[in-house]
This record gives structure tokens, sequence and C-alpha cells, in this order.
């Protein structure tokens, strides 16, 4: 879809209603278990086409593979509105979709935020922003130390997200590192208060990471930019979709 | 010094480990040149960059590895506590901090490599176990332990040191003097390098001195039996960092009984001054004579 429409959460319920792939009219039923409502505006399924590719094309990981030392590792850094990332895991069996009617209660492994000792195949905690990328970082680094040179370390995070300071750590040093099993999605939907000059690419480009920026609502889009050979390089693919306000 | 200690012991344990992987910021990146060259995917240097060094630590103990990381206390624990917080414990992985300079170790260097409160802010987060040598040797044998394990372990180095290493056993309390039976006496428990000073301190006392070099978890159990020949029940605490850190520990290890509890530690106050080690700790008054008199003054008449 275009980026430029005036009223892109119209379009989408649109997409939803004659276009959508049956995959995404499950998750987006699965999504309203725990949101209460079958359609969803731009900003709680911004994260929903990514996450699918990945999981659905790109991740080696199954429930069955989920502690393995060889799988790969997708991190949520962006933890606000899990909705989406929860539909993908139910969807792909790691969890059960009953426990999607329990979002946010007392005894739900499932809250507003993600906690990895609760949810199988949830590899981290996070909430608080800043936090994903740089414990990607580290997973890397320690995968590599092991001689584990084959899986793949991917973290989503937010274009508000990259605000915070500790990011510009972890971009850095991964470019300097040359931490080519390091793999981060940018979900750009322009809600960073002061944007981000030159593109968000452009301030991973320059640490020495591999980029492309792509529709994030373009499934095959989104699968070449996830599967570009980046050797020598962490790779960055921001997904831009609708802006949020 | 701990701190050359700690280099090559961590050195040793790179050779002997292959779970163990250093992680730097730059401060005592050098010392480690010869350990990287040997193991250059597990010793990590990240640059000036403090936030990540936490969370590094905690992406290389989520893929099993055993990561220690160090600088000063200023950078390992009070910049980057959230990632303390979150990148350690709430991930739920263990790891080792290993920090230098203490409270009051370089004091020409001023507030910003001070980190008095370090303990302190440890204690906000359940699960840690804190380490305090008073001597290289200790800070070995507790390294290695720590190392050895999964844990959380904050190990608390200084350039302050006692003149000879005890027999430590992590956990526990050493009783290093033994007041007489039913004296009126504190027990007074020494925190790691005070302990010579408090030794000065308390000489010709009836009193009962445990040693801590492991003040978390608080070894409630030789806090109770030091107690138990004593005729009050009264406790000094004097600790290296921010007065009063383990008085909360103290109160709960005697909660089914009326005691009393001094604790003495470094000022929360800023003190604006440079100079020496050894001014620093008499501005706080935790040199030897100081001590004494803090002591005495507290306790009972018959100890005067």
């Amino acid at each position: 879809m275009t980026l430029t429409t005036e009223n892109p959460a119209r379009d989408l319920n649109e997409l939803n209603e004659l276009n959508e792939p049956r995959e995404l009219r499950d998750l987006h039923h699965l999504m309203s278990r725990m949101t209460g409502a079958e359609k969803h505006g731009p900003a709680a399924s911004s994260t929903l086409d990514a996450l699918w590719v990945l999981y659905d094309r790109v991740l080696r990981v199954a429930p069955e593979t989920a502690t393995d030392q060889g799988r790969d590792r997708f991190l949520l850094s962006k933890g606000h509105g899990p909705m989406a990332y929860y539909a993908v895991l139910a969807a792909k069996g790691f969890l059960d979709p009953a426990v999607l009617d329990t979002f946010g209660q007392y005894d739900s492994p499932l809250g507003h935020h993600p906690d990895r000792t609760l949810v199988p195949g949830v590899e981290i905690g996070s909430g608080s922003l800043g936090h994903g990328l740089p414990l990607g970082v580290g997973t890397a680094l320690g995968l590599r130390a092991q001689g584990l040179l084959d899986p793949a370390v991917w973290v989503l995070i937010g274009d508000a997200e990259l605000d915070e300071g500790s990011n510009h750590e972890a971009i850095s040093y991964a470019g300097a590192a040359g931490l080519d099993r390091l793999h981060t999605v940018v979900i750009d939907n322009q809600s960073a208060t002061h944007g981000w000059y030159g593109g968000i690419a452009s301030h991973f480009a320059t640490a020495g990471w591999s980029t492309a920026t792509v529709d994030g609502r373009d499934h095959d889009a989104l699968h070449a930019a996830f599967t570009a050979p980046h050797p020598g390089r962490p790779h960055a693919v921001v997904a831009v979709v609708e802006p949020k306000n | 010094m701990m701190r050359d200690r700690f280099i090559s012991t961590a050195s040793a344990l790179l050779d002997e480990d292959p779970r163990v992987a250093v992680v730097l910021a730059d401060i005592s990146a050098a010392s480690f040149d010869d350990a990287a060259a040997a193991h250059p995917d597990r010793v990590i240097n990240v640059g000036i960059r403090e936030q990540l060094l936490v969370s590094v630590t905690g992406g290389l103990a989520l893929t099993g590895m055993r990561p220690i990381a160090h600088t000063f206390g200023s950078f390992l624990v009070e910049r980057p506590f959230e990632q303390v917080k979150l990148d350690l414990g709430h991930q739920g992985v263990g790891a080792v901090l290993v920090s230098a300079l203490g409270s009051y170790d370089w004091p020409a260097g001023g507030r910003t490599h001070m980190s008095p409160g370090d303990v302190a802010l440890l204690d906000t987060l359940p699960g840690w176990t804190v380490h305090v040598p008073g001597h290289p040797d200790e800070a070995e044998a507790l390294l290695r332990d720590a190392a050895a394990g999964d844990g959380l372990v904050y190990v608390r180095l200084s350039a302050q040191s006692n003149a000879v290493a005890r027999q430590v056993v992590p956990g526990r309390f050493l009783t290093v003097r033994q007041g007489a039976p039913g004296g009126d006496g504190p027990v007074v428990v020494a925190v790691g390098p005070v302990l010579d000073d408090v030794l000065e301190a308390t000489e010709g006392l009836d009193v009962t001195v445990l040693y801590a070099t492991t003040v978390r978890p608080f070894d409630a159990v030789a806090l109770r039996a030091a107690l138990a020949g004593r005729g009050s029940a009264d406790v000094v605490v004097v600790e290296p960092y921010l007065a009063g850190t383990s008085v909360p520990f103290v109160t709960e290890a005697l909660d089914d009984r009326a005691h009393r509890v001094l604790g003495l530690g470094v000022s929360r106050e800023e003190l604006r001054h440079y100079g020496t080690m050894a001014e620093h700790i008499a501005a706080h008054g935790l040199d030897a004579r100081a001590l004494r008199r803090r002591i005495t003054d507290w306790a009972p008449e018959s100890l005067r």
C-alpha cells in the first residue's frame, strides 16, 4: 500500500477485508483475543507484517527447537504493544491460543510487556526501551565465542525507541566489531518526536552496517531485505509503515 | 593490589574455563592485552560504553557464558544501573561484576570516581551476592568462587587492604576476636578492608569482632551465634561504603529480640576535598582513632 494516503487506518481496514492473506486474517483474529477488536489500527499492528515474515520465512526456530543452542534468536526490544508478537507466537505453536484470552491478568504469562521467564520462545524481557539491541550484541558475541557461527540474532526496535542513547552504543560497537550475525529491524512509523535527520538507515550505515529500507507491509520486499547478503557487517532493515499519528 | 590480582586471576580463568568471558569498557583493557591475544572472542572491550558493557554481559549470559564485567564502581553499578536491574536480574541470568576504586581509593579524582552507594543500590535488587575482599588473596579466592557459580555476584575491589589475608569462606563471617563470655561490649562486624583499623580501634576492649568478606547474603547465623556469647545485644557494623548500608540486615537478623545497632561507614555528604585515601578515611571517621572513640562513646559505660 502507499505510504502517503490521507487516512492510512481506513486503508488498512480495507486491505484487511479485500487483499489480506489468510494468515494475516488469522493473526488479526488471534490479536482480537487480547484487544477485543477484530480490526486493528496501524499502531497495534505496526510490527505485524515484519514479525510474520520473520517467523514464517526467515527465523530458523520452532517450538521444538526453542531452547537449542543452534537456534536463531529473535529479541523483541520494542516491548510496547506486544499483541502482534503474541499472536505470531500462537500462530506458530509457541503458545496455546487460549492463553491469549488471559492477556494482562495477574496470573497470565502474557503482560503488556513480555517476560522471557514466563513465555516459551520469548528471548528477552522488554518494555524499557533501548535494551534489546545491546542485549543482541552480547548474544551475537556469546554465540561467536562458543563457535556457533551460524545462528542469526534478530532484534526488533521502533523508530522512536532509537532516541534511547543505549542503542547508539550498540550500533557503533556492532559496526566496528563487524558482527555479521546481528540483524535489526526498525519499525518506522515516524513516531520519534524529533525525527531522524538524514533518515534512519543512514545512522546505521555511517556506523558500518549494511542497510535496506522497505515498505513494512510488503511481505516480499521484507523477505528480500531480511535475506540480503551482508558479509562482514551487521544488517539493518528499516520497515516503513503508516505514521502513528 | 587487588586490581592486579583481579587481572591475573581473570586471565587464568579465561585459560581454565571456556565459559568465562571478560567484558571491559576501556578501563584496565591494556592489562588484558595478552589474554585478549589468547582468547580474542572472550576478552571483549566495548570502548567507553558502560550501558553496553552491562547489556553485553547480559547477552553473553543468555547464551550460556559466564561473563565477568569490570570497570570503576561509578561506571559499573551507578551509571548503568537500569541495565544491571533489567539486562541481568530481570532476564533471569547471572554474571560477575568486578569494580575498582570503591568509595575513596582515588580522592584526587574527586566525586566522579567515588561510588559509596554501590552496595546500597544493589540492595534494591533481589539475588545479588556481594563480596568485599580485604586482601588480594581473598579477592582471588572470592573471584574464583564467583566465576565457578551461575548467580549474580558483585566483587568490590579496593586499594585499601589489610596486612594479612584471612582464610575466608564465601558467604560466611569469620570470628577474628572473641570477647569475654557474657561481656557487655558489642559485636563489631568489620567489612573487608576496614578490618585492620577495626582491630586496632578495639585493641584491649571487650568486644567480639566478626570479619565479613561476603556481605550479601548477610551471615545472620554468625551474628546470632556471636551475640549468644555476649551480655548485650549491641552490634556495630563498619563498612567501607555508605554508612548504615547493612543496618537493615542486622535488624532483620535480630528481628525477634531487642537490640541496638550502630552503622559506621562513608558519610552521605560530599567532602569536596582531594588529597589521599588516608585523609578521606579519616574524614569519614573510619581511621582507628576515630573508630575507637565512636564505638566507645556508643557502647555501655563498662567499655569506656
